[in-house]
């Protein structure tokens, strides 16, 4: 069943349109991921699903709903989660607080949330007293995905969460988003390592020029010569 | 002996003074740094809102005095105003609404709002003199002194008097109060950490849900509540004339950018820095070095470096040197 359904999304920034007749899924419990060559409208696509973006045709529907016309923070409230690739933590505040920031929208006992995230991600346990902003950069992801998941979202979308990691803190991640994607969360991502991304992609999407070029599972993408011609270097 | 006396005269006309006025400027300075922190721009009208707040402190204890009501030892004052700070209250969600609301729906750049407030900073000026007068006004009662210098001297035998204004010991209790509940209010409560957030990475916030209006609104009430406390104190320590708080926007500023714009801890630091700077550069040490050293060496002056005209000199002095070379302040706030 597929939970988010953006289809033929044609849009921009005001001027003229980057995204044409642009289409993502992406089922429950699935890795859906977008790659492309630089400037193909990758981030652009994700901000049109999440309604940081206008569209003037197309739509997106979460679980059946039609959820074009809502804010981004309407967004949220039904099931949403983002995590943008710059300045996505709170900073001056600590770890434990950037968590409750994420949750501030529930009025229920986020507590068990709260433990699951640490669970998930033993180091921000450690430090949940220490500041954000204070924080590696691999942390800091760690902390604004942590972030995301306190909503408790059906779909969590990631921009370029590996951007500026080392390899290693990037296996890490992606074992984690793996993880995350278990327990029955769709997740939506954006990468500009195409190759390890496409590797633990359920769905691969590749945009060039805001046009969907290629659509298939991760494997199937990683083998496709013409793929790997084009863009993923050989 | 000696030495005992020149602690005593030094705590009398430097230390207790500093203490007070650094208190004062610390609540003043409180209130601008929560605005640059949360609604991004320097707000010049925050002198004439302190004049505003404790002007309606004064007519409220005008009509208390009036009507025979009195806390005596403690002054009339403190019980009008609560109803002072919910007049400010009013002054200041109303100009959000007339002013400030329309440049945020326009995303206008800081440095318009910084012109718009100097706009309700003249007006605000204009209102208070209108209903006030610009004169003098004197509303405090009740005791005058703690302990008066005489009966210091009967006490301890010292030729040096110590003496604390009821005034004083009031505004550093209330400050500890106020900062206290401030800070607890800021760290421990839902709505707090969600202004600390919203200061911090205002997309973010916007991300997670929390209201910006709500945000705005409950900053423009705190600051309401800081600048009336702080007026009324300085009216009552010193005096009410409704042109000393435009002056006092300068110590005031020179505090907050001290202390690093936007940070809590950093106003108040920042409040103490100047106050103790300005009264301890303009005072004259004469009789000081008198108990201090042997027959002989008395000095000839007053040993004083700047004449007490020129205390603002003091502030406009070290906001330009911490402008030059360290601008993110004591605290690091934001760069101005």
């Amino acid at each position: 069943m597929t939970y988010l359904s953006a289809s033929n999304m044609t849009g921009g920034y005001g001027g003229a349109d980057i995204l044409h007749d642009c289409t993502i899924e992406a089922a429950e419990g699935e890795i859906a991921v977008i790659v492309g060559p630089n400037g193909a409208g990758k981030s652009t696509a994700m901000k049109a699903v999440f309604g940081m973006l206008d569209i003037h045709k197309g739509s997106v529907k979460l679980d059946g709903e039609d959820i074009t016309k809502l804010t981004p923070q309407a967004r949220v409230a039904k099931g949403m989660a983002f995590v943008p690739q710059t300045s996505n933590v709170f900073p001056s505040m600590s770890v434990e607080e950037n968590l409750e920031m994420g949750a501030f929208l529930r009025r229920d006992d986020i507590n068990v949330t709260m433990e699951q995230v640490y669970d998930l991600f033993p180091i921000l346990q450690e430090k949940r007293r220490q500041n954000a902003g204070e924080l590696s950069g691999g942390q800091r992801q760690q902390v604004a995905v942590g972030r995301a998941l306190m909503t408790k979202p059906k779909l969590l979308m990631l921009d370029e969460p590996t951007a500026g990691v080392s390899p290693i803190v990037m296996d890490e991640l992606f074992d984690r988003i793996i993880e995350v994607a278990r327990t029955g969360i769709s997740i939506l991502m954006v990468e500009q390592n195409a190759r390890q991304a496409l590797n633990i992609a359920d769905k691969g999407y590749v945009l060039v020029q805001g046009r969907n070029r290629f659509t298939d599972t991760g494997d199937r993408l990683l083998n496709d010569p013409e793929v790997r011609k084009s863009f993923l270097g050989g | 002996m000696e030495f005992l006396n020149a602690l005593v005269l030094l705590s009398n006309f430097v230390l207790i003074p500093a203490i007070s006025y650094g208190s004062q400027l610390a609540l003043g300075a409180l209130g601008v740094t929560l605005i640059y922190g949360i609604l991004r721009f320097s707000n010049f009208a925050h002198g004439d809102t302190m004049a505003f707040g404790a002007m309606f402190t004064i007519l409220f204890t005008w009509l208390l005095q009036s009507w025979g009501i009195s806390i005596a030892p403690l002054p009339t004052a403190l019980l009008a105003m609560p109803f002072g700070i919910i007049v400010c209250i009013g002054l200041v969600l109303g100009t959000d609404r007339a002013v400030y609301q329309f440049y945020r729906q326009q995303k206008a750049a800081p440095v318009i709002y910084l012109i718009a407030s100097m706009g309700v900073m003249f007006i605000t000026n204009g209102i208070v003199r209108f209903i006030i007068g610009p004169n003098d006004q004197k509303f405090a009662d009740g005791e005058r002194f703690i302990i008066k210098a005489r009966t210091f001297k009967q006490m301890t035998g010292l030729s040096e008097g110590l003496s604390i204004k009821v005034s004083q010991g009031i505004t550093v209790f209330v400050t500890v109060v106020a900062v206290l509940i401030l800070f607890w209010f800021l760290n421990k409560t839902r709505t707090g950490k969600s202004m600390r957030a919203y200061s911090d990475n205002e997309d973010l916030a916007l991300l997670s849900g929390i209201n910006p209006d709500r945000v705005v609104m409950v900053a423009w009430v705190i600051t309401a509540i800081l600048a009336t406390i702080a007026g009324s104190l300085y009216g009552l320590d010193k005096s009410f004339k409704p042109f000393t708080y435009l002056q006092l926007l300068l110590p005031i500023f020179a505090a907050a950018i001290v202390g690093g714009l936007g940070s809590p801890i950093g106003a108040i630091a920042g409040g103490f820095v100047i106050a103790f700077s300005e009264i301890m550069v303009t005072y004259a040490y004469k009789k000081f070095l008198k108990y201090l050293v042997p027959e002989g060496w008395e000095p000839d002056t007053l040993v004083q470096l700047l004449s007490t005209d020129y205390k603002f000199a003091v502030s406009f002095l070290i906001l330009l040197l911490v402008l030059l070379f360290r601008p993110t302040g004591i605290f690091g706030g934001r760069s101005v």
